[in-house]
């Protein structure tokens, strides 16, 4: 299991906070892994409609679309950030 | 000067800069400068009732912490100090401080331009806007020209 953590309008958009997701072995980056979120329903469509915006971070350190996500704990999808 | 490790607070309470300042240089004599930032909550020409500000719990304090690793190692620093704010602000309130110290200014004031610049693009908060009358204006997009303040850290070599 993977535990996968959203934030602000992605964290809206889905509808929660975070969950724990079996990730078939076939999903192996993060691009992957947004593909097939993207899948998972109308809300999860509308959350990854442009995955090209969305930021990520695994195990808390910000990560590309092409890292791997293999051993990752917690993944972190939200969108750019506006702190400060 | 001895570099002093960075000190790093997420919290929902407001802060007292003049208390920071005196905190980082007390009993440091070789301390010349103190460059201070604080971020503040606009009104918005009088629409914005507050900011509603998430952030990612450890992530917020992991990530600010590597940014100030970074900024103490490329610019000779005696002090440093990040303080950022989540939960509902209001116009007028404080949003971060961030206070630098060295003994000469060029040092400080660069420190604190360039926390602020990488915070604003790498520390996980996000703003929501809570208007005046009610309802919200939604989240706060990210700007292009915060990304850009990035880029002239990146030609300079110091």
């Amino acid at each position: 299991m993977t535990k996968l953590v959203y934030f602000a309008w992605v964290r809206e958009r889905i509808g929660k906070g975070e969950e724990n997701l079996d990730l078939a072995p076939s999903v192996v980056t993060v691009s992957d892994l947004l593909a097939h979120l993207k899948t998972r329903g109308e809300e999860y469509e509308a959350a990854f409609e442009y995955p090209e915006v969305i930021r990520v971070a695994i195990d808390q350190e910000h990560v590309d679309h092409d890292a791997p996500i293999n051993g990752a704990r917690e993944i972190a999808l939200f969108p750019p950030m506006t702190g400060g | 000067m001895s570099p002093a490790e960075p000190l790093v607070r997420i919290q929902g309470e407001d802060f007292d800069a003049a208390a920071e300042i005196a905190r980082l240089t007390e009993d440091r004599r070789g301390i010349g400068a103190v460059v201070t930032f604080s971020g503040l909550c606009r009104d918005e020409a009088g629409t914005l009732a507050a900011l509603e500000i998430e952030h990612y719990p450890g992530m917020a304090e992991a990530e600010i912490g590597r940014i100030a690793g970074e900024t103490a190692t490329r610019w000779s620093l005696a002090g440093l100090t990040v303080i950022h704010r989540f939960g509902f602000i209001k116009p007028g309130e404080n949003i971060v401080l961030v206070v630098a110290a060295s003994a000469h200014r060029q040092d400080a004031f660069e420190a604190a331009s360039f926390l602020m610049d990488y915070l604003k693009n790498a520390a996980p908060f996000w703003k929501k806007q809570h208007l005046v009358g009610g309802g919200d204006s939604g989240w706060v997009e990210a700007k292009a020209k915060d990304r850009e303040a990035l880029e002239r850290w990146q030609k300079k070599t110091k």
